[in-house]
């Protein structure tokens, strides 16, 4: 436990000092702002302009830094070599890999906390500057403490990228494992079609096919609850845990997988 | 019990995309360093050198055969902790300063922090690196990076080092005082293994040397052993040479060679008696530069194993 811990510490220090990791999220900080201009556009939605904009900027800048840190974690050091530093001192591999893991989590729950920081303060701002007739008039509070559901959601979503880019940073190149990553991201999003395959397709073998592939990839639709906290809908308790189980459960077997992959690798 | 031990040590990496094949880099590769030594892994580039350390350190899985060290089986986590290793060409993270990245490895290596912070701080001076302990490596010339990787090397006063090329990048200056270093591991009875195609470091250095040529052991031993040290003839410089008897050298002694200034160097046969043949050349008013006995260096032993190496089958059967 130690040696992962001081792995995680290693990554979370060089992601403080990489400037791409900074410069993403002072743009989405940035652009949580910005919401704020976009919006004084709009009479009467600006809320949720705010939250709509700031919830996709967590999202989208969060996505970058795990798809890309994610996959650079493993290769950037099999490539430069630097993992035969590490792996000639007690430290299983199994160890430098959950490090290595931990470390980019650990960075994503600062960045999304400066996010959500950022986000919250136009809220409050936007919230004080609103009538108090305006405020009546919408659907949830301007300051609402319920979109931290949905800011969890997108972090445990971000944690399964963060697996996934791992995962397949374990045997693939640099650009496969983005490529294969983005993609599992894209077609997680619109996983709930494979399940509903048989009502519009007769052939047996390919409604079996998108069963299986439903099973397979990440089914990411229900970390994204956000037009529901947006408009003040209910986000159920028992949907939340069980999205939480599920990541963590996707996640387990992502990171065995990658264990046991990188563990029989030979690095050249 | 030997501090490093392997038995048919074989490796082969699959070569070409659509139909991989194996080749062999590292062919059933059998010997033993006792406790103590410093042992000297000599041959050319490709042959098999930086395949041996990684399989040793379990960076590479092995084909066939098997490695242990100091009786436990090569990549068992626990006998790290009394390892160092030095990969060849090393590469360490820009972001860290030296100091940071010691540390690092200092509490891999299981230490708490004040014990971390001194070890750093002492094997930095000892590479000579102490006053650009807060540099980061970014800002590093090669050789620097290859004391830093000494140093990491050292960190946890090691019971058997594996050092990879551990001249490779280094001035002078920087190779003298690796020698020096490895000759100080030598006195408080660390082992040392390391390669090198650098001839004249592992017969300063080795008690005894290995050499492997396109994969295969080729020859192992003492150096003592290995290197016949009998006389194999002299080599007499002479100058300020008559005309006359320039012209009748190369009949007197064949193989004469004319050097810069007007010498010649002169080679004489082991019973020549070179006394003898100096006051004739004197009498003939030639001047003595220099007399040198040849001997059978290691350079020579290398060559002749090298050459003799069996080209590399492409294909196993």
């Amino acid at each position: 436990m130690r040696q992962i811990w001081l792995g995680a510490n290693a990554v979370f220090r060089e992601s403080v000092r990489d400037r791409v990791p900074y410069s993403i999220v002072v743009f989405a900080v940035l652009m949580i702002g910005a919401s704020y201009l976009i919006s004084q556009l709009t009479a009467g939605q600006d809320m949720k302009i705010i939250k709509d904009l700031g919830l996709a900027a967590l999202s989208i800048f969060g996505l970058l830094i795990a798809v890309f840190i994610g996959v650079g974690l493993v290769t950037k050091e099999v490539e430069k070599r630097s993992v035969y530093g590490l792996l000639t001192k007690p430290l299983s591999r199994a160890e430098f890999l959950l490090g290595k893991y931990a470390g980019l989590v650990m960075t994503l729950a600062v960045n999304l906390s400066v996010m959500t920081l950022a986000l919250y303060a136009v809220l409050f701002y936007s919230n004080m500057q609103a009538p108090a007739g305006l405020r009546a008039s919408w659907e949830a509070p301007g300051v609402d403490p319920r979109m931290l559901i949905a800011i969890v959601l997108i972090f445990a979503e971000l944690m399964l990228v963060t697996a996934l880019a791992l995962f397949f940073s374990t045997f693939s190149s640099p650009l496969w494992a983005t490529l294969l990553t983005l993609g599992l991201w894209v077609a997680g999003h619109f996983n709930s079609d494979l399940r509903n395959f048989g009502a519009v397709v007769d052939s047996a073998p390919a409604i079996w096919i998108a069963r299986v592939v439903y099973y397979v990839i990440p089914n990411l639709a229900p970390f994204d609850v956000k037009a529901e906290v947006i408009h003040g809908i209910h986000v159920g308790a028992r949907h939340v845990a069980y999205t939480l189980a599920y990541a963590a459960l996707y996640i387990g077997i992502l990171l065995t997988g990658s264990v046991t992959i990188f563990g029989r690798r030979d690095f050249k | 019990m030997p501090a490093i031990e392997t038995e048919g040590l074989t490796k082969d990496f699959l070569v070409g995309f659509w139909r991989p094949r194996p080749y062999r880099a590292l062919d059933a590769l059998t010997l033993s360093v006792e406790a103590g030594e410093v042992f000297g892994f000599l041959g050319p580039n490709g042959a098999g050198k930086s395949t041996t350390l990684k399989l040793l350190m379990q960076l590479i899985f092995p084909t066939a055969g098997s490695a242990r060290i100091l009786g436990r089986p090569a990549g068992d986590v626990s006998v790290r902790r009394r390892l160092g290793f030095l990969a060849e060409n090393p590469y360490y993270y820009d972001y860290l300063t030296a100091e940071e990245l010691l540390t690092y490895f200092a509490r891999l290596f299981g230490y708490q922090s004040t014990e971390a912070k001194t070890r750093v701080a002492r094997v930095l001076d000892q590479v000579g690196l102490g006053a650009e302990r807060r540099m980061r490596l970014r800002s590093f010339s090669k050789g620097m990076v290859q004391r830093v990787g000494l140093a990491q090397a050292l960190l946890n006063d090691p019971e058997v080092v594996f050092l990879d090329e551990p001249m490779s990048g280094l001035d002078p200056l920087g190779r003298r005082a690796v020698r020096d270093l490895i000759l100080g591991l030598r006195t408080r009875g660390c082992t040392v293994f390391f390669s090198s195609h650098i001839l004249s470091d592992a017969e300063a250095l080795c008690d005894r040397v290995a050499i492997v040529a396109q994969g295969k052991l080729a020859a192992s031993g003492r150096l003592d052993e290995l290197l016949a040290f009998e006389l194999q003839g002299w080599e007499l410089v002479i100058a300020d040479v008559p005309a006359a008897m320039l012209a009748g050298l190369p009949a007197r002694f064949p193989g004469a060679t004319t050097l810069s200034h007007g010498r010649v160097a002169l080679k004489l046969a082991p019973d020549a008696e070179p006394d003898r043949v100096m006051s004739g050349l004197r009498a003939e008013g030639a001047r003595i530069e220099a007399l040198h006995p040849l001997r059978h260096s290691l350079e020579d032993f290398f060559m002749e194993h090298v050459r003799d190496a069996r080209p590399r089958a492409t294909g196993l059967s």
